[in-house]
């Protein structure tokens, strides 16, 4: 089907694009406009103006600041995917960059589009969720930083005020000596997952696990951190028996979604569970690999 | 309301209007008359729209023709203008379409796939045309064809051992 038809904005800078943004209330952001265009063209939503922040010069770079890595709102995921710079840094962003759809669609969707839509089942946002990130906003109020914890609120649903316009992200980087993995289960290759997950687990000096976080994402309706598995994983030592006891109470506390076309809510908990094992077990052994090389 | 859009498609300058709604692809093919690049779900999903906008390979259909204003734009009319590419020629003897409504998508997202990788084993062949649906083919002769063209696009061999090395 064909959009409906709409005013298009061209932003060249953020104060425009926030000018366009408060003069309807049906405005809507375009960046990459891999998530929007189709749900325009199957006419699940029809905004009265498009606002383009895709030649938004200060959108459009991205960089270290200390471990965090910070990328603007008009970055593309392939910008990202290709930078050397983010494959050594940020091992653990490049390789959740490589599980969103296809390239074709890597090439002009966004990180921040990414975040900024709060699909429940997409990988980015339950990567912030897991590294502990912010959302950086301008608004007419001004700026704000909000965490990861507070910015997905339910499916699609962020926690932007009117008016407001993501203009980045900072996603911090997994350290040196901290193991991470990403895994998602999904129909085809590309697809939205079924059931996915993202954790990060720092080790101390003596070889216990210091820091967990261990997102979920298709399973609920937001991306959701699994605690109770987290809480089991701090001070243990890695080992298969701490790993098999967390991935066992990784569903605890989550409303699983219900049944639908993909897959039962017991099919998600069941091969999610496995499936988070399988993660734990990988990121356990770069943790423990990495501290004694 | 229309807007003006210009872009450079296949080397030569082009302009037409187009409502901001009016998709990439859809203003190729009605504005320009380039109806090579075919126009499958339009959702993003099927990969039969795929140009190359600015270098590289995107959706046509997920691109408004207004924000592509002052791109350069390659299609499959702009493959092979001497006799047939050497992917065409390869998916022509790989026997790589059936009904053909996929190929300029599967086309277009070969070109600058092997452009930037053209070593690609065939499990990274698969991996790279996997944003592409063909219902015909079963897809086993068009990763052929494309493995075939790198071949000749690309003197070293895929998939083989590396012969030449002589650490045994």
């Amino acid at each position: 089907m064909k959009t409906a038809p709409f005013r298009y904005v061209r932003a060249e800078t953020v104060e425009q694009a926030l000018a366009a943004l408060v003069s309807d209330e049906d405005a809507r952001v375009l960046a990459g406009g891999q998530s929007l265009v189709p749900i325009m063209a199957l006419r699940l939503s029809t905004p009265s103006v498009l606002v383009d922040i895709t030649r938004c010069t200060e959108l459009r770079s991205h960089g270290w600041d200390g471990p965090d890595l910070t990328v603007g709102a008009a970055v593309t995921d392939r910008v990202l995917e290709r930078d050397p710079e983010v494959g050594r840094g940020h091992p653990l962003l490049a390789r959740t960059l490589s599980l969103i759809a296809h390239p074709e669609i890597r090439a002009r969707g966004t990180l921040c589009g990414s975040l900024a839509h709060a699909d429940p089942a997409a990988e980015l946002p339950a990567l912030l969720l897991a590294s502990d990130g912010h959302v950086l906003v301008r608004g007419p109020e001004g700026s704000r930083s909000i965490a990861a914890e507070q910015f997905f609120t339910g499916p699609f649903s962020p926690a932007l005020q009117p008016g407001e316009l993501v203009v980045g992200a900072r996603v911090p980087a997994p350290r040196r000596t901290s193991g991470w993995s990403v895994e998602e289960l999904s129909r085809r290759r590309g697809d939205f997952a079924i059931v996915g997950v993202v954790c990060v687990l720092d080790v101390g000096d003596d070889d216990r696990c210091s820091r967990a976080r261990l997102s979920l994402f298709g399973v609920a309706s937001t991306p959701v951190r699994a605690r109770p598995a987290e809480q089991l994983l701090v001070g243990s030592d890695l080992q298969d028996d701490a790993l098999d006891a967390a991935a066992a109470v990784c569903f605890d506390g989550v409303e699983v979604l219900g049944d639908e076309v993909h897959a039962s809510a017991a099919y998600r908990r069941r091969a999610g569970t496995a499936l988070v094992r399988r993660a734990l077990g990988s990121a356990a052994r770069l943790a423990t690999g990495s501290r004694h090389d | 309301m229309t807007e003006p859009v210009s872009l450079e498609v296949n080397g030569r300058r082009e302009t037409g209007r187009a409502e901001p709604r009016m998709t990439l692809v859809d203003f190729l093919r009605s504005e320009l008359g380039l109806t090579g690049t075919h126009v499958g779900c339009e959702q993003g999903v099927c990969g039969a729209c795929t140009v190359v906008l600015d270098g590289v390979a995107v959706r046509g259909c997920l691109v408004f023709a207004v924000q592509a204003d002052g791109a350069q734009v390659q299609t499959v009319e702009g493959l092979g203008r001497d006799g047939l590419h050497p992917l065409q020629q390869a998916f022509w003897e790989a026997q790589a379409l059936q009904c053909g409504f996929c190929t300029p998508g599967f086309l277009m997202t070969a070109v600058v796939a092997l452009e930037e990788e053209p070593t690609m084993d065939r499990a990274q062949l698969r991996e790279r045309l996997s944003g592409n649906l063909c219902r015909c083919t079963g897809y086993q002769s068009i990763v052929e064809a494309v493995a075939r063209a790198a071949e000749q696009l690309q003197p070293r061999p895929l998939d083989g051992p590396d012969e030449g090395s002589g650490e045994r």
